[in-house]
């Protein structure tokens, strides 16, 4: 579906992009990581056709620059910042959607799951939404098209578990028949919703792995957890990802979905110390970990 | 075309929403409420008065402002969105670039006209409130080149913003374009002439080129038919237009000057770099 030909990228003397050949399939889930300066941006750029380069960028055997809108128009992009634009948000989904030829409907309806009520935020300069409103903007915007193929960059950084868990829910309804590349800066963020993984340095690919994942991306870990004592940050943090308190703040109980199962446990382990009881159960197929 | 339309709208609402926007509207509707409360209206210059002396003084102050406000806030607000991010954003939808680029000039020709414009309609609206008789010949002429003028320079603008690579590379360059015009009206002209090493025809050719100079000459040839204020430049101008040829030529140099600059902007935008 797409394919990279040799593409190379410089600015002015910088070599940002070097002989990259890459092939992605139908329906892969790809992990973009790499450090700052890897050249993963400009990799997205140039798959959208926003950057002049040497090589070939094909996409469905289409080459995004010279067929625009044929191209993009099957593409749902979630930058990793979020534009300063100072249309109101009504205008930005009219827009994208008139250009895009989707029901805006579909968008608000999409951002509604993500946790976001549009209509009292129709009138509101997009700049001017908190940033996690503004992500779950992009994804309901990206998300409302009928893309083929979905580009992000970071794009749950923002969210709250709750919203995290519904994206998760969002892309796994579409993982059958689109494409995904998500970039991020680092690996446990986005392993878990991926098929392969493809690491960039200096603009270069040095990994590109298939990894085995059983867990889908609709998948779901009952959790328990029981501390030694009181601890009002550990409370703080159970309570951002709904947990329920079982007594006094010693015990937890709840839910963590499958891709962010990673971060969960990275988040639990700054309270290792704490910790005398900790379960991590797939629901389901009785799975534990 | 629905593209196009689409984007130009974009470019109205961010336009309309921006400080530079109201700053740009008060200063024009400014302009004409002071010239009426300074009572201009009922002052004599080269035998004008009424309206006429307005309008006269009103386009020679908005050819004073107009480029240099339409080229800094066009090359701000382009090279500004494209440095910020917007352009990555909003070009990875499905927008063709000729109508993301000629919509965004269209968008933005609106913005910069409409104030100017509807600053003059707002002179002859109180004109005939108080019964003072309109100039609708000088009043269509001055409207037309003001148009131009806007077109001229937004041309220029798009063309600096599709060469620049960062916002304060882009304001530099449009303000050098802007005082290199400026200086070219009178002073480095004089100079080249007082040294001698010119023809008067090349001196006066040389001034034609300048769109700033085109309008002020046809600006000061709608009172002053035989461009006697200019002296012996006059007759260069005179004899190689006429009356009528020259304020055709006011009209449609600028034009050619404006879309030929857009045109090579919208070239070197295409093939470069987006974002």
């Amino acid at each position: 579906m797409i394919r990279f030909d040799n593409v190379a990228k410089s600015f002015r003397k910088s070599r940002v992009l070097d002989a990259i050949n890459l092939e992605i399939g139908i329906a892969e889930r790809v992990a973009l990581i790499g450090s700052n300066g890897a050249g993963k941006t400009t990799l997205i750029r140039c798959l959208l056709g926003e950057y002049a380069f040497d090589g070939r960028v094909t996409i469905n055997g289409r080459d995004p620059r010279q067929e625009r809108t044929a191209v993009l128009g099957s593409i749902g992009f979630v930058p990793q910042l979020p534009p300063p634009l100072k249309m109101p948000v009504a205008q930005l989904i009219d827009f994208s959607a008139a250009l895009c030829g989707t029901d805006p409907a579909k968008i608000h309806g999409l951002a509604k799951r993500l946790g976001l009520d549009l209509d009292p935020i129709l009138a509101r300069p997009f700049v001017k939404l908190s940033g996690g409103m503004k992500q779950k903007l992009l994804i309901a915007i990206a998300l409302g098209r009928e893309a083929k193929l979905l580009i992000m960059d970071e794009p749950a950084a923002n969210l709250d578990p709750e919203a995290r868990k519904i994206f998760f829910e969002l892309l796994a309804e579409r993982q059958d028949d689109t494409t995904m590349l998500i970039s991020s800066h680092r690996l446990n963020e986005v392993s878990a919703l991926v098929n392969r993984v493809i690491e960039m340095d200096m603009g270069k690919v040095v990994l590109d792995d298939r990894v085995a994942d059983d867990v889908s991306l609709s998948g779901q870990f009952a959790c328990r957890i029981a501390i030694k004592r009181n601890e009002p940050a550990f409370v703080k943090a159970m309570q951002a990802w709904n947990f329920r308190d079982l007594g006094k703040g010693m015990e937890w109980e709840g839910v963590v979905p499958g891709p962010d199962r990673l971060r969960f446990m990275g988040m639990t382990s700054r309270y290792v110390a704490l910790i005398s009881n900790y379960s991590l159960e797939e629901t389901g197929n009785g799975r534990s970990q | 075309m629905k593209q196009l339309w689409l984007t130009a709208k974009l470019d109205i609402v961010e336009s309309l929403r921006a400080r530079w926007f109201q700053v740009y509207s008060l200063v024009f509707g400014g302009i004409v409420a002071l010239l009426f409360l300074f009572g201009l209206t009922e002052s004599r210059v080269l035998g004008f008065i009424g309206l006429s002396r307005l309008l006269v003084t009103y386009i020679q102050l908005t050819m004073a402002i107009l480029p240099i406000f339409v080229l800094i806030t066009t090359v701000r607000s382009v090279a500004g969105d494209r440095e910020a991010g917007v352009y990555e954003y909003l070009l990875s939808l499905p927008v063709s670039l000729a109508a993301w680029f000629w919509g965004k000039i269209l968008g933005r020709y609106i913005v910069i006209f409409l104030p100017v414009f509807a600053a003059m309609v707002l002179a002859v609206a109180i004109a005939l409130v108080r019964g003072i008789e309109v100039p609708w010949g000088m009043f269509g002429y001055y409207t037309a080149l003001l148009a131009v003028m806007a077109a001229c320079f937004l041309g220029l603008g798009m063309l600096i913003s599709a060469l620049a690579r960062s916002t304060d590379m882009a304001q530099g360059a449009a303000f050098v374009v802007w005082l290199t015009l400026l200086l070219f009206l009178d002073l480095i002209l004089l100079g080249v002439m007082i040294q001698g090493k010119v023809s008067p025809e090349v001196a006066v050719t040389m001034a034609l080129a300048n769109p700033l100079q085109v309008f002020r000459t046809a600006a000061l040839a709608l009172f002053d038919p035989q461009l006697i204020v200019l002296g012996p430049s006059a007759y260069v101008i005179l004899d190689l237009f006429g009356a009528t040829g020259y304020k055709v030529f006011a009209l449609v140099y600028p034009t050619v000057v404006g879309v030929a600059a857009a045109t090579l902007g919208y070239q070197i935008f295409k093939r470069g770099d987006l974002p």
